[in-house]
């Protein structure tokens, strides 16, 4: 028996502590925002915050994170998260949205320690996140816009 | 699929382009039919498209997959503007799978999505759907207030009646219009009326997918479910030997494992459980028919098989007369390697047999030829299969095959339970799972004559067929040659007088499919590429050399014209820098692209910005338009850049995203996309624009460094 905080709320799951807390959320949980593009850290789309920061859940045992805080899409709010809705919602960015689970816990996550990210700081903080519709056009003028709401 | 027939669907299509021809004719029978085809309950549906529901809310029945274009969006869009509702009041579902109300009105009595076709087919029908609801309406407020429906008029989900001074709201007017039959003839919006049509209409959408309610067949779970994942042979054609599935069925979780045709399925209560399952079973493979196949060998038959005359697929005035003519002749080869879709959800479905038939949880790209198939491998009929559509999460043409191949699969598995079974794939299967787009290699010769005018246009492609062996054979082989294969390169839009383009199709057990854009993947690179070492070879600039080629074609020099205009063609660039151009016409839609790269001394070099023209006739959704733009130009740059999915010893070499290399937003360029105003019936916006992309950045390449790029991938540099 694992015990976890997810979303604010405590959550205990009967599980191996080797499994990833990608499975966790999504076969124990049904947090199911939280995507499964790759299973390899190669992607993004699994991207949760853990006591803050973001973080794979793909590669994450679930044992690593007992006692941790853990905040998946369903539970992100905050200034960072709903600026970054207002200007997806804006913009329309995501297409096939897969990703984009993943895009915004990454894009919240830079916003809560860079306020006014240039393009290059967008680059580096962005480019484990895969898009295959490719609306990284749209995830940058997003992250600005976001940014600019922010008031960075 | 058996009635379907590209050509009839390119006929369909060339007919949209002149006009809005497309007749949506239904007998007076089924006209009813569709008026009560669905339990309503409390709602009005007036058709199979819509209910209105008695507070208000218009729910539009989408016959087509959402997997990113925006189907969510533009069709709704067409209900809109009819129906005189906001888009505030509009919600939208997946319309069940039944070829009899949702068929592709381009391809038969099939229902399905694919060849940029979900607009086009739906852009009478949708808006007629809307308007005759708007009719009964007007009609059921004229009934309680006693005066003529021509003196009542329709706005923002009211029935007004201005002469009274009063209104209904369409709830309030729902259970009443319910009881009427619908109009057989409604008057539908002139083009100058419109108030949603080309103007903003947002994707309906995003909120559910930035919050993470979206749902994805992947996200579903069902009471008791199962979860499969199925070890398949490393190399295409194999066989298991034998397999020991002890250590396996030890794997806590694990509830069965069973050989299948495909491989040896691992059934578990979880997806942790299942994928530790098969990481356990030690499987013996028989190797199969392709055991020996490697890509260098495959290329290396190509070229020996384009060496010979292949199935002629155009032939205008005699290419071969043409080049002895000639004053100069050039010849080039290009080659493209096998491509994976690899969308971002991998392959999955859902899946309950029950006694009675099967129901089928999955982003259904081809319901008809899924229930199809699902009903044969059950011996039940098709209409025994129920399909519920779910979001896709990418699909590029992959969730659309002739053999339903995931769909047959989870079927397979999950007749063997009578609780449901989700059928996963991981990425590395998706990567790994065959259905590419074939590799394919082009020789083509040109002849100039002395005053440096193209005269003579010989191609040859030699690649396997998509088509060959499923159920769309029948209808886009015509003699001998596939159209998938050719298209793009055998109506070369080029005033060149005359020209030659031939076929080789040879056979091999690696499976292939379409991808976004099909045969314009590599047609579209090919002949651009070369049409730009002809302008080379004459000292003409690329652009004005197309120019003069194409004034027969009205449409492509449109987009030509505004790309090279608002991308400044002609203005200098930085050092190192370099701009190229490319057009092509694919689906009915044309796109031009103009491409600025930079190249860094060490090679190494970066797509800085595309501008892309694109006329798609009248652009319902401008601002979906433009994202499929960016998106497949995003999509086509990746390919362009990185794709490759090499054989060796029967098999793909690559396994997931870290060799399966795919663009990043770092490498995506600013992209500029502008739309030519049309009022011309609309056409598919998923695929047009990824063609250009791959010969406007190698034409830029060449700018910039004078290497001619003839092989996709360009790959991380370029040779200086
Ligand atoms: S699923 Fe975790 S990075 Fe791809
Ligand atoms: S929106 Fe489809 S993968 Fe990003």
């Amino acid at each position: 028996m694992i015990t976890l905080t997810i979303n604010g709320a405590p959550r205990s799951v009967e599980v191996r502590g080797d499994t990833p807390l990608l499975w966790v959320l999504r076969d124990h949980l049904g947090l199911t925002g939280t995507k499964y593009g790759c299973g390899q850290a190669l992607c993004g789309a699994c991207m949760v915050h853990v006591d803050g920061s973001p973080m794979l859940a793909c590669v994450t045992p679930v044992g690593a994170v007992a006692g941790k805080a853990v905040i998946t899409i369903e539970g992100a709010g905050g200034r960072a998260m709903e600026a970054l809705r207002a200007a997806w919602a804006e913009l329309d960015v995501p297409q096939c949205g897969y990703c984009q689970s993943g895009q915004l816990m990454s894009a919240a996550a830079l916003l809560a320690r860079n306020p006014r990210p240039t393009d290059a700081d967008i680059d580096a903080a962005m480019d484990g996140n895969l898009c295959r519709c490719a609306a990284y056009h749209r995830i940058r003028a997003g992250i600005h816009a976001a940014a600019k709401r922010l008031g960075g | 699929m058996d009635s379907l027939s590209r050509r009839d669907f390119l006929k369909a299509g060339a007919a949209l382009g002149a006009g809005l021809t497309l007749a949506f004719y239904l007998p007076p029978a089924r006209a009813r039919r569709l008026a009560v085809a669905t339990p309503a309950g409390e709602a009005f549906a007036p058709n199979a498209f819509i209910r209105i529901a008695p507070d208000g809310t218009v729910t539009v029945l989408v016959k087509h997959l959402e997997m990113g274009q925006g189907v969510y969006t533009g069709l709704p869009a067409l209900v809109a503007e009819e129906l005189e509702v906001a888009w505030e009041k509009i919600r939208v579902e997946a319309a069940p799978a039944d070829h009899t109300l949702y068929n592709n009105l381009l391809w038969g009595p099939v229902q399905g999505t694919g060849g940029s076709t979900a607009m086009a087919n739906s852009f009478d029908q949708l808006r007629r759907a809307g308007a005759t609801a708007r009719t009964m309406l007007v009609e059921a407020a004229a009934e309680v207030w006693k005066v003529r429906p021509g003196e009542l008029r329709a706005e923002n989900g009211r029935v007004i009646d201005p002469k009274g001074g009063r209104s209904l709201a369409y709830g309030e007017l729902s259970a009443l219009a319910a009881t009427r039959e619908p109009p057989m003839e409604v008057a539908l919006k002139s083009p100058k009326d419109f108030k949603v049509i080309g103007k903003t209409f947002k994707r309906t959408d995003t909120r559910a997918k930035s919050d993470g309610s979206a749902q994805f067949a992947l996200d579903m779970h069902l009471p008791g479910m199962l979860t499969a994942v199925v070890a398949r042979p490393p190399a295409f054609g194999g066989k298991a030997r034998r397999f020991d599935a002890k250590a396996a069925e030890a794997v806590p979780g694990v509830k069965a494992v069973f050989e299948i045709e495909s491989g040896i399925a691992v059934v578990a209560t979880d997806t942790w459980s299942a994928l530790k399952g098969r990481e356990a079973l030690a499987v013996d493979w028989a190797p199969g028919p392709g055991a020996d196949l490697s890509s260098e060998a495959i290329l290396k038959s190509y070229r020996a098989l384009a060496g010979k005359p292949g199935t002629v697929a155009a032939r205008k005035g005699d290419a071969q007369a043409g080049l002895r003519k000639a004053s100069r002749r050039l010849k080039a080869e290009f080659e493209v390697p096998y491509l994976a879709h690899a969308p971002l959800e991998p392959l999955n479905c859902i899946v309950q047999v029950r006694p009675d038939g099967c129901e089928i949880w999955a982003g259904d790209q081809s319901q008809t030829m899924d229930q199809r198939n699902a009903a044969a491998v059950l011996g039940i009929k098709p209409e025994q299969v129920e399909i519920h559509t779910t979001f896709a999460g990418g699909s590029f043409g992959r969730r659309a095959n002739g053999q339903s191949d995931y769909i047959v699969e989870g079927v397979r598995i999950a007749r063997r339970f009578s609780v449901p079974v989700k059928l996963m794939w991981t990425q590395e299967d998706s990567v790994r799972g065959g259905y590419y787009r074939p590799c394919y290699l082009h020789r083509l010769e040109a002849g100039l004559d002395a005053r440096g005018r193209p005269i003579a246009w010989r191609h040859r492609i030699v690649g396997q067929s998509i088509v060959a062996g499923t159920p769309f054979e029948a209808g886009m082989v015509r003699d001998g040659v596939d159209a998938t294969s050719v298209e793009g390169a055998a109506n070369l839009p080029y005033a060149i007088p005359s020209l030659l383009v031939d076929l080789h199709s040879p056979k091999l057990p690696v499976p292939v499919l379409w991808w976004r854009s099909v045969g314009s993947t590599h047609t579209a690179f090919v002949t651009e590429v070369f049409l730009d070492e002809l302008a080379h070879a004459t000292k003409a600039d690329p652009y004005e050399f197309r120019r003069r080629l194409l004034s027969g074609h009205p449409r492509h020099l449109a987009v030509l014209d505004l790309a090279a205009k608002q991308a400044g063609w002609g203005r200098k660039l930085p050092r190192g820098w370099g701009r190229g151009i490319a057009v092509h016409e694919s689906f009915n839609s044309y796109v031009a692209e103009v491409a600025e790269v930079r190249v860094n001394p060490d090679g190494s070099y970066k797509v800085e910005r595309v501008v892309c023209a694109v006329d798609c006739g009248l652009a319902v959704t401008p601002d979906v338009v433009r994202a499929q733009m960016e998106g497949g130009i995003g999509f086509g740059l990746s390919a362009a850049l990185f794709g490759a999915i090499t054989l060796r010893d029967g098999g793909p070499e690559q396994s997931n995203f870290h060799d399966y290399r795919c663009l990043r937003i770092s490498e995506m360029p600013r992209i500029e996309v502008h739309i030519v105003p049309s009022e011309a019936a609309p056409t598919g916006v998923g695929e047009p624009g990824v063609p250009p992309i791959a010969p406007a950045v190698a034409n830029a390449l060449f700018a910039a460094t004078g290497r001619r790029i003839r092989r996709l991938p360009i790959g991380e540099t370029i040779r200086l």
